[in-house]
C-alpha cells in the first residue's frame, strides 16, 4: 500500500463572503495521474495554490508528501514541481537561460542534467531560441522542463494545455505519462473533458465543491443516474423538443449529427424512438457509451 | 558553499537588463541629458540684462554714468531711446529688462551742487532677475557716486577724505564665482540615483507579477532576501556607474570641483541607494502594474525633490517644511554629496547625515523584505 502523496480534509478557501473552495476532501496516491476537472472559476487553481502554500487555507487541513501545507510550506516547495497557467517563463531569455535560472534557484547546477531535462521534453536542439520566438506548444514543454528540473516527486500542472493545439496536447499527455513511468505523481487541472479521460482518476469540481472523484469508467458507471443513448431522428430540433418532454428523460443535448439522451434506467430505446419520431418510424436509437461530459453535466445539473 | 539561488537571480537580472538595450541606453543617456539641461537651464546667474537708456542730458557726466553701468557685465546697453514712452514699451514687451532715465540737467547738477537723481526701472515679473538687477544697480550707482564725490573733494583740495571709513572685503569660499551649476550638479547626482534605482527596481519586481513569473519564483526555495538582493544588485551597480558618469561630466565640462576621494563618494552614494532601492521595492509591493509602480514612485519623488533642497535651499523654506524635509532620505544625501564635492570636508564631520541615511536605509530595506512575503494573499 503506497503512501498517499496528497491528503486533504475539508480544505476550504474563502475570499470574504465568496467561498472559492468548499470543504474539499480527497487523497492522491503515489504514481497516479489525477485530473481535476471543472469550468473556469470552479476552484481548481485555488486548490493547487493552497497545496503549494501560496494561499493560506481558511478551514480544513491538507498534507503534501507528508508535510502540512500551512506550517511546512518550504519543505513541500523543495520537493514538488509546479507549472502555472501562465507558463512562467522569461520571454527575453533563451530556452537554456530560463532552464539554468530555475535550476540554479533549486541548487541544480550539473549541465548534463539540464541537457537531459531538455531532451526529455523534446527540446534538445532549441537551447539558443528566445522564448518570445517560440510557439505556445514549445513554451509549454519548456515550462514543464523548468518544473521538473529539480526531480520533484509530485508535479502540479495547472491547465497545462490551455491555448495549445490538439496535436501538441496529445503529445504533452504522452510526456506526462513518461514522467509517471519514472515515478512522478501528477495532479493536473483541466477544463477539457477529453483530456480528463486520459487521467487514472478524475475529480469533478463545480462552484468550489468536489462533486466526485473516481476513475472515469467508475464515474460513468456510478455517477450517472441513468443510461446514455444516441438518437438519430430526421428532424433534430423537433426531436429535441419532443424528447425533453418525454417521461423518464433526464437530459437531451445536440451531439454533432445526432442527439445524446440520458434517460432513467427503465426507459427503453423503443420509447425514445417513438417520442423522437412523433410516432413515425425511421428513428435510429442505439445505446451509447457515456462520456465524462455526460457525467459532468449530470452531476453539475 | 556558493549560494546558487542568489547567483542565479543576479545573473538573470543582468541578462534581462542587457537584453533590453532601449532601457539600458535610456539609463545611461538620460543622466547626461538631465545634467546638461539642468546644468545650464537651472541657472540663476543674472548676466547681460538688456538695458534701455533714455538719456535726456547727453552730457559727459551722463556718459560717465552709463560707462559705469556698462563696465559691469550685469547690464548690456541694448537700447538708446528718445522718449519715456519708448522705454516703457521696451520693458513691457520684454525686450529690455531694466530702464535708466537720466533727466535733463544731470551733468549740470553734478557739476553744481554735486547731487543729482537718476531713475532706474526694473521689470519685477521675474523676481530673481529683478533682485539681482536692483542690487547691482544700487551698488554701481553708489560706487559711481562715491567716485564723483572723491573727485570733487580732490579738486577742492581735500585729500584723505576720499577714503571711505569702512570697507568690507568679501571672500566666498568653495564656490568663489557663485556658479549655480556647482550647486545643481551634486543635486543631479542625487536625483538620478534616486530616480533610476527606485523606478527600475519597482518595475523589475512588478514585471514579474504582471507576467506571472512571481508565482513560479515564490514556490522555489529562494529566500525573500535572496530575491530582494538579486533584484537590486544589478541596479545598484548601474546607479554607481551613473554616479561616475555624472561626476566625470560635471568635473570635466562644468568644472565642478571634486574635493573628496571617489571611494568615499561612491561609498556614501551606495548608502543612499539602500533607501532609494527600499522605496522602489516598497512601491512594487503596493503596485500591480508597471504604470502603478511608476506613478507611486513619482508621487514620492516630486515632494522629495522639492523638499530636500534640490531646487531651493533648505534654509529658505518655512520652518514647517524644513521639518517635513527630515523624512526624505534625499535631503541627507544632497547635503552629503554637496559637502563632499565642494568643501572636501572629512566624512567624519558629516556623521549626523550619514547616520540618518543609514537608519533610513536599514528601515526601508527591512520593511521591503518583510512585505516581500512568499504568499499571494
Amino acid at each position: 500500500m503506497p503512501e498517499p502523496v496528497i491528503v486533504t480534509e475539508g480544505l476550504t478557501k474563502r475570499f470574504g463572503d465568496f467561498t472559492a473552495v468548499d470543504a474539499v476532501t480527497f487523497a492522491v496516491e503515489a504514481r497516479e495521474v489525477v485530473g481535476y476537472l471543472g469550468p473556469n472559476g470552479s476552484g481548481k487553481t485555488t486548490t493547487i495554490r493552497m497545496l503549494l502554500g501560496l494561499l493560506r487555507s481558511s478551514a480544513g487541513r491538507a498534507e503534501v508528501l507528508g508535510y502540512d501545507i500551512d506550517r511546512e510550506t518550504e519543505a513541500i516547495r523543495q520537493r514538488v514541481g509546479y507549472m502555472s497557467q501562465k507558463f512562467a517563463l522569461y520571454d527575453d531569455l533563451t530556452v537554456w537561460e530560463n532552464l539554468t535560472f530555475y535550476a540554479g534557484v533549486y541548487g541544480v547546477m550539473e549541465t548534463g542534467h539540464l541537457t537531459d531535462t531538455l531532451a526529455r521534453v523534446g527540446m534538445g536542439d532549441l537551447h539558443r531560441e528566445r522564448v518570445a520566438d517560440l510557439p505556445v506548444g514549445w513554451r509549454q514543454r519548456l515550462a514543464l522542463a523548468t518544473a521538473i528540473v529539480h526531480n520533484p516527486r509530485l508535479l502540479f500542472l495547472d491547465e497545462p494545455t490551455s491555448g495549445v493545439d490538439p496535436l501538441a496536447r496529445r503529445a504533452f499527455w504522452d510526456l506526462i505519462y513518461e514522467l509517471v513511468e519514472s515515478g512522478i505523481t501528477a495532479f493536473v487541472t483541466t477544463h477539457f473533458m477529453d483530456e480528463a479521460e486520459y487521467c487514472q482518476r478524475v475529480g469533478i469540481m463545480r462552484a468550489g465543491r468536489l462533486l466526485a472523484m473516481d476513475a472515469p469508467s467508475a464515474l460513468k458507471r456510478e455517477a450517472l443516474p441513468g443510461r446514455a443513448w444516441d438518437v438519430r431522428p430526421a428532424d433534430l430540433l423537433a426531436a429535441l423538443a419532443a424528447l425533453e418532454a418525454a417521461p423518464g428523460v433526464q437530459r437531451v443535448g445536440l451531439a454533432g449529427d445526432h442527439l445524446r439522451v440520458i434517460a432513467a434506467a427503465d426507459v427503453e430505446g423503443a420509447a425514445l424512438a417513438k417520442a423522437a419520431g412523433d410516432g413515425r418510424a425511421g428513428v435510429e436509437v442505439t445505446p451509447a457509451e457515456p462520456s465524462l461530459e455526460d457525467v459532468f453535466l449530470a452531476l453539475a445539473g | 558553499m556558493r549560494n546558487t539561488r542568489l547567483l542565479s537571480m543576479i545573473r538573470k537580472e543582468f541578462i534581462q537588463i542587457l537584453r533590453d538595450p532601449r532601457t539600458l541606453a535610456l539609463v545611461l543617456v538620460i543622466p547626461v541629458v538631465q545634467l546638461f539641461l539642468l546644468g545650464y537651464a537651472a541657472n540663476n546667474d543674472v548676466r547681460n540684462v538688456p538695458l534701455a537708456v533714455f538719456d535726456q542730458d547727453r552730457s559727459p557726466a551722463a556718459r560717465e554714468l552709463l560707462d559705469a553701468y556698462r563696465a559691469a557685465d550685469y547690464f548690456m546697453l541694448a537700447f538708446d531711446v528718445s522718449s519715456e514712452e519708448e522705454l516703457r514699451r521696451l520693458i513691457e514687451n520684454g525686450q529690455a529688462g531694466v530702464g535708466l532715465i537720466i533727466p535733463p540737467g544731470y551733468g549740470a547738477a553734478i557739476e553744481g551742487t554735486g547731487s543729482a537723481d537718476v531713475m532706474f526701472i526694473l521689470d519685477g515679473s521675474d523676481p530673481s532677475v529683478a533682485a539681482t538687477g536692483l542690487s547691482a544697480a544700487q551698488l554701481i550707482g553708489q560706487a559711481h557716486g562715491a567716485r564723483i564725490q572723491a573727485e570733487r573733494l580732490a579738486r577742492i583740495g581735500v585729500t584723505g577724505a576720499a577714503q571711505p571709513p569702512l570697507e568690507v572685503h568679501l571672500t566666498v569660499w568653495y564656490n568663489p564665482d557663485l556658479e549655480d551649476s556647482f550647486f545643481m550638479i551634486p543635486g543631479i547626482i542625487g536625483m538620478i540615483l534616486y530616480a533610476i534605482t527606485s523606478l527600475l527596481t519597482a518595475n523589475a519586481v512588478v514585471r514579474e507579477r504582471e507576467r506571472g513569473t512571481i508565482e513560479q519564483l515564490i514556490i522555489t526555495p529562494i529566500r525573500p532576501w535572496e530575491l530582494v538582493v538579486g533584484k537590486i544588485a544589478p541596479y545598484t551597480i548601474l546607479a554607481l556607474l551613473n554616479t561616475i558618469e555624472v561626476l566625470a561630466i560635471g568635473s570635466l565640462w562644468f568644472g565642478v570641483p571634486i574635493r573628496s576621494s571617489l571611494l568615499v563618494i561612491l561609498g556614501l552614494s551606495a548608502l543612499f541607494l539602500l533607501s532609494s532601492l527600499g522605496i522602489g521595492l516598497l512601491a512594487s509591493t503596493v503596485a500591480n502594474t508597471q504604470q502603478e509602480a511608476m506613478l507611486t514612485v513619482w508621487l514620492t519623488m516630486l515632494p522629495a525633490l522639492f523638499l530636500s533642497g534640490f531646487f531651493f535651499p533648505l534654509q529658505a523654506m518655512p520652518k514647517f517644511l524644513q521639518a517635513v524635509s527630515l523624512i526624505f532620505p534625499l535631503r541627507y544625501y544632497l547635503s552629503i554629496i554637496r559637502t563632499l564635492l565642494l568643501k572636501g570636508t572629512s566624512p567624519a564631520a558629516l556623521w549626523p547625515d550619514i547616520l540618518a541615511l543609514a537608519v533610513f536605509g536599514v528601515v526601508l530595506m527591512t520593511l521591503a523584505a518583510l512585505r516581500f512575503r512568499k504568499r499571494l494573499d
